[in-house]
């Protein structure tokens, strides 16, 4: 019925190739892409995109960003808050050095700076690994937050020590500041949202991706059939850091607007993508996907049924998401350590199956 | 004596006391790497657990009761009554005591032979429980914790360094209380360690798993054992921070602090925890004191610690004091 791949012939090399082999797959992607791009800003309001919509999209990409480093290339990084500032304040230098420039060159110089950075302190874990890596990335969150704190060239000398979006536009449409429509920003980050999710995903079944993953299930036995640990470390590292950069841009030019750099980027932030992708599942890039919707929707839900329908005061709503998050991470890693990546897997095969499992 | 030398003395002075909490920290998560090879990120909200779970019992907090009042409109708060300090700390131990047995009867059991970066995971899935239960028990704000401590300037040092030098040293009594603590819990652990039976099979299970199953060790019944005893450390880490400045959250993020500590010390050493921690607390300070403040712009602090680590782990990846790291294919 669903996902069959009965009757599906490639006959050139491109079609055997594609990313959605199966017919039923590839529509599916197709009627996805047409809701998002045809159907939901013709319908949002501010609300919606504030609340969910926006912050999904810019979850997403540094999730895919930190599930190439973590999930693809088994280099555990604490370090993603301190990035995406890099990402959020090289975009607020480009914006307020050059006013006349595009935001999309702009949202992707951030990237690329952000990718050179991330590069910098890749450097260490060619040395060392595991958690004294883990623990060696909390140098850069901790550093970076410091960074952007005490050096007034990085915050244009302000008085607050913020940073603000001033309001640029691309091809006429206004996208950063307060004064903007809420399809032109949701649109913006779906751009670059779908652009990160391809990229990723041709990168990944690649060589370069084969290559990751030949250092993450073991990197003596990845070295000895030839591959180049110092290449492929880095280039982890810098691909990971240029999708948190563009994240971590979008989220203080287009959702945020204005940014003080220990709240918005400390790490907390670090944790939660981490969050995102051990939930949606690691080395998965639906699971990047899944992992933000999941963990957008849950406060948003847990508020409108906790504040709204129960009356409870905020902050006990606040420690019971704590307390669900962290019992959820512990139970999806003793129950299905592969994420709700993997359950979408099972609920495929299932489909295929159906209506007649055996 | 030159000013800039006794500022500098006291500076270092300071940074040793600091040091000794570092370690204090610290000491919990070797105890639970080596006995079960789990990096326990917990441990730092542990403490701000007991600390909290402390002052709750202290002042005869009902536990849960903002829950419970929301849920049932009732408007319980205290019992109404003061548990005198010792007695309170006997109770922390046995609720501690029980979040070991919990921790390992319904976590860690089902992740046994798991690859370790999926136990570090687990365990900062563990912290934000742990934080979220702390805070729906006793509530958020910031609780003062007074066990009778000593606290405040240390008169008699002021007295015969200013006599001996011209310039008085201010060291906070509470800090060498602190000092005298983790020697004494030093000694206990490895005495614990060395002479009792459960010690010796705590070491055993350290050593192989296995080979330690095979002659008898309960393995559960030794990590219930480690995680109580990381929960009693944390305890005495929680007191001590806690009656320095106040239980609140940022006390688990002074205990990330012990991270560093740990990648010099090594993960499996005790004596390492004790040198690392040292080393960063003087070495934080200094550099503060005497690079940051006039030249940076301040609070180095808060990432110094990770960049001294950093720095020395590329240069030796297991530590001062671990062992050499082999790997075969």
């Amino acid at each position: 019925m669903f996902y069959r791949e009965a009757g599906d012939f490639s006959t050139t090399y491109a079609e055997d190739q594609q990313t959605f082999p199966i017919k039923f797959d590839r529509y599916r992607y197709y009627v996805v892409l047409f809701v998002a791009i045809f159907v939901i800003p013709f319908m949002v309001n501010d609300y919606w995109v504030n609340s969910l919509f926006l912050p999904f999209l810019i979850y997403a990409i540094a999730a895919i960003g930190l599930n190439i480093l973590v999930g693809y290339c088994g280099q555990v990084s604490l370090g993603t808050g301190g990035f995406m500032a890099v990402g959020a304040y090289a975009c607020y230098k480009l914006m307020t050095a050059m006013p006349d420039v595009s935001m999309f060159i702009h949202i992707l110089l951030a990237g690329v700076i952000t990718a050179a950075v991330g590069a910098l302190f890749g450097l260490p874990s060619l040395r060392i690994k595991g958690f004294y890596l883990a623990v060696a990335t909390l140098a850069a969150q901790f550093f970076l937050v410091w960074l952007f704190n005490r050096v007034p060239w990085f915050y244009n000398y302000s008085a607050s020590g913020q940073i603000s979006a001033p309001e640029r536009d691309t091809f006429g449409i206004l996208i950063t500041g307060p004064n903007t429509d809420a399809w032109a920003t949701y649109m913006f980050c779906l751009i670059f949202t779908v652009g990160s999710a391809l990229v990723a995903r041709n990168l990944t079944r690649g060589s370069v991706g084969r290559k990751w993953m030949a250092i993450r299930d073991m990197d003596i036995a990845a070295e000895i059939i030839g591959v180049n640990p110092l290449r492929a470390k880095l280039t982890a590292f810098a691909v990971s850091s240029f999708f948190i950069g563009i994240s971590g841009a979008l989220f203080f030019s287009i959702y945020l607007g204005a940014v003080e750099v220990g709240e918005a980027f400390g790490i907390q932030k670090s944790f939660l993508v981490l969050f995102m992708i051990i939930i949606g599942g690691l080395g998965s890039i639906f699971g990047s996907f899944a992992g933000a919707a999941f963990l957008v929707l849950l406060p948003v839900l847990l508020k409108i049924v906790g504040v709204d329908w129960l009356g409870w005061p905020t902050d006990i709503v606040a420690h019971l998401q704590l307390v669900i998050v962290g019992g959820l991470i512990i139970i999806f890693l003793i129950a299905e350590p592969h994420g709700l990546a993997q359950l979408w897997r099972v609920a495929k095969e299932k489909l295929r199956l159906w209506p007649f499992p055996h | 004596m030159p000013e800039q030398l006794a500022f500098t003395i006291e500076v270092f002075m300071n940074g040793l006391m600091a040091g000794v909490l570092y370690a204090l920290v610290a000491l919990g998560f070797v105890l639970i790497y080596k006995a079960s090879g789990i990096f326990n990120y917990a441990q730092g909200v542990m403490a701000l657990f007991a600390a909290l779970t402390l002052v709750g019992i202290m002042e005869g907090q009902v536990p849960f009761s903002h829950l419970i009042n929301a849920i049932l409109g009732t408007e319980v708060h205290h019992f109404g009554w003061h548990v005198p300090a010792f007695l309170a700390i006997v109770l922390t131990m046995v609720v501690m005591i029980a979040l070991a047995y919990c921790v390992q009867r319904f976590v860690f059991r089902y992740l046994v032979g798991q690859e370790p970066i999926i136990l570090f995971m687990a365990t900062i899935g563990l912290a934000y429980f742990l934080e979220g239960v702390g805070d729906l028990m006793w509530g958020s704000e910031i609780k003062t914790l007074d066990v009778g401590l000593p606290q405040g300037i240390n008169v008699w040092i002021d007295e015969f360094t200013f006599e001996a030098t011209g310039y008085g040293f201010f060291i906070d009594n509470l800090d060498i209380v602190a000092s005298i603590v983790a020697a004494i819990l030093v000694i206990g652990l490895v005495m614990f360690a060395q002479y009792t039976k459960q010690g010796r099979a705590m070491r055993a299970v350290a050593d192989d798993h296995q080979a330690a199953l095979s002659v008898g060790v309960s393995l559960n019944f030794i990590w219930i054992l480690v995680w109580s005893l990381a929960g009693f450390v944390a305890l005495v880490a929680g007191i001590m921070w806690g009656a320095k400045s106040g239980v609140q959250f940022s006390l688990s993020l002074i205990a990330l602090k012990a991270l560093p500590v740990l990648m010099l010390g090594g993960f499996t050493s005790i004596p390492g925890a004790i040198v690392g921690g040292l080393i960063i607390g003087v070495g934080e300070k200094l550099f503060e004191f005497l690079i940051g403040a006039p030249f940076l712009g301040g609070a180095t602090e808060n990432w110094f610690a990770y960049m001294l680590a950093l720095v020395f782990l590329v240069f030796r990846p297991q530590g001062l004091f671990g062992e050499k790291i082999i790997e075969r294919v």
